[in-house]
């Protein structure tokens, strides 16, 4: 079966799905974070899709930006469990409906 | 070159002024300090004037003056300034001289007044402005002064403030003399606006001076009787002299200085320091304004000594006697004796003054009772001012030869057998030579011969401060005729700016006039002995004919004609207004309040009912609001980022539907 842009897309609205579930049915911030990079991971697959069957496949152009996103996708994990770390340290918790203080 | 006191002529008001303002500054206290200040600033005064007569020696018609501007309004500058002149000069050491003498006498008078100081004040006061009077170079400062010395009278007159008719009289002053005043002022406002100045002399641009008169013209005649009408008013002339015999209610110093020396003078000084205005365009020195003065003036000496024949005040006897005197020096200026009259207006100043202060003492030796009718045989009992009164009346009479008063009537009735149009003003005046000898012959005899009466019981000599002056006054009375007689007429060429000389020929010319005079003060001091050498209760007059002595004593009615007539009108008029204000322009201000009342009631209910719900729904809204969206933020961020999906799918539903 020959790879098609169809398949691309379907396997990254499979993977956007999956993270935006997690992201919005777990309640350990660790995992919220685990969706946020799956959805980051299906934003780049399209990217990558995109480029290879677009008109102009060659490189180094769309790879270009994975490898950046990828980047920002790092330093935000980075970001975000410093941020986890701390809040457990102040709330002795990471269960995020119990963070509700940045309310009106 | 001109002289330092030319240039600080100022000095002379400005040191009773400084004196005057230091006596308020002392309190009522201090008593002793007051007086001798007086005294002493009043000496300084004299000293001045005396410095400022001497330069006037120099040359026939020697004149100084020294203008500055007061201020600027537009393209206009107003301009005063100073003068000094013969007329000027002579009437300053008058005035020094007489009103030293005053204060001394009011040292002795005012001894037991509670406000000793406060009357000196006012005297220095009244001194530097009748000062201001005399020196002024414009007529604007010299109407300030005018005003300023109409203050100093009115203050004066109502001294004894306690007493209601001083202070009845010294408003009735104050009002007669502003009715004067007033044609004064439109006089000046016209002349102002006719000649472009005020000043009198300014090397030639002056009002006084020929080319201001020329252009002029005939309106000079209404701007003269305009100046008139403030003349009249302080000089006391018919039909305005009713305040000067009221003004008596003031303490008699008062009355020596302010209303027999010199304010009342201040009028006759006036017309004959504006002369040139008045005999402007003469036909053989008679014009339109100069009559009306003489006929004025003749009304008033004649009326003002035929009332003082029933007078039974002796205040105000010498009262009508100043003015029928002033009738007469007013006389003589119309007729164009102007040296005759401002002569007679200083000889008039030293000996009325002795008399007044005579009077004083009498009144002080009397316990202050002032009814003729109450004194008599005094003549023993206060020997010398037995002595100076009949000097006094003497030279007021106008017994010639010895006394001053003597050779200067004669030089006015001389002034008046020469005036072209008619004799009767002269032989009016004969007629008022004999009333006045009569009226005085039956004060003197009533007060100081005869048997001594009620208030004459206890009467004792005044103490030498007041008698002393007495005799000064008497004295400088009989030694101021050496410079009037016909001989060496000194003081008649000093004023008309002549070289005097000595002439013994000429005593014989006027040689006529001497006995006829002579024979008409004789006749009328014989007739005053004849009928009054016996009196009892009655007076003799009062006697003989009772209807026209009635009629005298009450002062022609004329009070009475004032109060029916002129007051009675203004009371009219006061109530009228008065209505009107109360009934009509009350009303009408009270109806343009309800109409802002009703205004501001619609208004106030609009702001309540229309703008404050309209802002409060507002608000409550935006709290509301506030509450539902503040509701949405639970601080759940799955439950955001749920909402940012389903808005997002909601997008995309959106963007592929469209």
């Amino acid at each position: 079966m020959t790879p098609t842009l169809q398949l691309f897309l379907v396997i990254s609205a499979a993977l956007f799905s999956i993270g935006l579930v997690a992201a919005l049915s777990r309640r350990h911030a660790i995992f919220i974070l685990i969706g946020i990079e799956l959805m980051l991971a299906a934003a780049t697959l399209n990217f990558v899709a995109f480029w290879r069957f677009g008109p102009q496949p060659q490189p180094p152009t769309g790879v270009m930006v994975a490898i950046f996103s990828i980047a920002i996708a790092a330093a935000e994990a980075a970001v975000g469990l410093a941020l986890v770390i701390a809040v457990y340290r102040h709330y002795r918790t990471t269960n995020v409906d119990q963070l509700d203080q940045l309310k009106g | 070159m001109t002289p330092w006191i030319a240039t600080y002529l100022w000095l002379l008001p400005a040191v009773p002024l400084a004196v005057s303002l230091m006596i308020l500054n002392l309190g009522p206290s201090r008593r002793a300090e007051a007086g001798t200040l007086a005294i002493l600033g009043q000496i300084a005064a004299l000293a001045l004037a005396v410095t400022a007569f001497l330069p006037t020696l120099q040359a026939p018609g020697w004149r100084a003056f020294q203008n500055f501007t007061w201020f600027t309004f537009g393209g206009n500058a107003l301009r005063i300034g100073w003068v000094l002149d013969p007329l000027g000069a002579a009437m300053l050491v008058m005035i020094t001289l007489v009103g030293l003498c005053i204060f001394i006498f009011s040292v002795g008078y005012m001894a037991d007044d509670r406000n000793f100081s406060r009357f000196f004040a006012y005297l220095s006061f009244f001194s530097a402005a009748m000062l201001g009077l005399v020196i002024a170079n414009s007529l604007l400062l010299l109407f300030v002064c005018w005003e300023l010395v109409g203050l100093a009278s009115y203050l004066l007159i109502g001294f004894w403030i306690h007493k209601p008719s001083a202070a009845a009289a010294a408003k009735k002053a104050f009002i007669t003399t502003r009715i004067g005043d007033l044609g004064l002022l439109v006089g000046i406002f016209w002349l102002y606006s006719g000649s472009g100045s005020l000043l009198f002399y300014d090397e030639g641009r002056g009002c006084l001076e020929s080319a201001a008169l020329l252009s002029l013209g005939t309106s000079a005649t209404f701007i003269a009787l305009l100046i008139f009408c403030g003349a009249a008013g302080k000089s006391g002339q018919f039909p305005l002299h009713v305040w000067l015999p009221d003004a008596m209610e003031g303490p008699t110093p008062v009355s020596a200085l302010i209303h027999a020396a010199t304010m009342v003078a201040a009028g006759v000084f006036l017309v004959a320091r504006v002369y040139p205005l008045f005999s402007l365009g003469a036909v053989n020195g008679v014009t339109p304004s100069l009559t009306v003065v003489v006929w004025i003036g003749v009304t008033t000496a004649l009326m003002a000594a035929l009332i003082a024949l029933a007078q039974a005040d002796i205040k105000r006897i010498l009262a009508y006697s100043t003015v029928s005197q002033l009738g007469l020096m007013m006389v003589s200026l119309g007729v164009g004796g102007v040296a005759a009259g401002v002569m007679h207006l200083l000889a008039h100043g030293f000996f009325k003054a002795l008399l007044f202060l005579g009077a004083g003492s009498v009144i002080h030796g009397c316990h202050h009772d002032q009814d003729i009718r109450n004194m008599g045989g005094l003549r023993r009992l206060m020997p010398v001012t037995f002595l100076t009164y009949a000097v006094g009346m003497m030279s007021l009479s106008g017994v010639p030869l010895l006394f001053s008063g003597g050779w200067t009537k004669e030089e006015i009735l001389h002034a008046t057998a020469a005036w072209p149009p008619s004799h009767v003003p002269h032989y009016l005046l004969l007629a008022g030579v004999v009333l006045t000898a009569l009226y005085m012959t039956r004060q003197i005899i009533y007060v100081f011969f005869g048997n001594r009466r009620a208030a004459s019981e206890h009467a004792r000599e005044s103490p030498a401060v007041m008698t002393l002056p007495l005799i000064v006054l008497a004295v400088c009375t009989i030694a101021l005729s050496v410079v009037l007689t016909p001989a060496w007429p000194w003081l008649h060429d000093y004023l008309i700016k002549e070289t005097p000389h000595l002439d013994i020929a000429r005593l014989r010319l006027v040689q006529p006039m001497l006995l006829l005079s002579l024979g008409l003060v004789t006749a009328g001091i014989g007739l005053g002995v004849l009928l009054y050498h016996k009196i009892g209760e009655i007076d003799p007059l009062a006697r003989a004919q009772p209807g026209l002595f009635r009629f005298l004593e009450n002062k022609m009615w004329l009070d009475e004609l004032y109060a029916r007539t002129v007051v009675a009108w203004s009371r009219i008029a006061a109530c009228l207004s008065d209505w009107m204000d109360r009934h009509f322009w009350d009303g009408l201000v009270r109806g343009l309040g309800h109409v802002g009342q009703l205004f501001g009631i619609f208004t106030a209910s609009f702001d309540e009912h229309g703008i404050n719900t309209g802002v409060d729904e507002a608000t409550t809204g935006t709290r509301g609001l506030g509450r539902i969206m503040s509701d949405l933020h639970s601080g759940q961020i799955q439950t955001y980022l749920g909402a940012i999906a389903i808005g997002m799918l909601a997008l995309l539903v959106l963007a592929w539907l469209i």
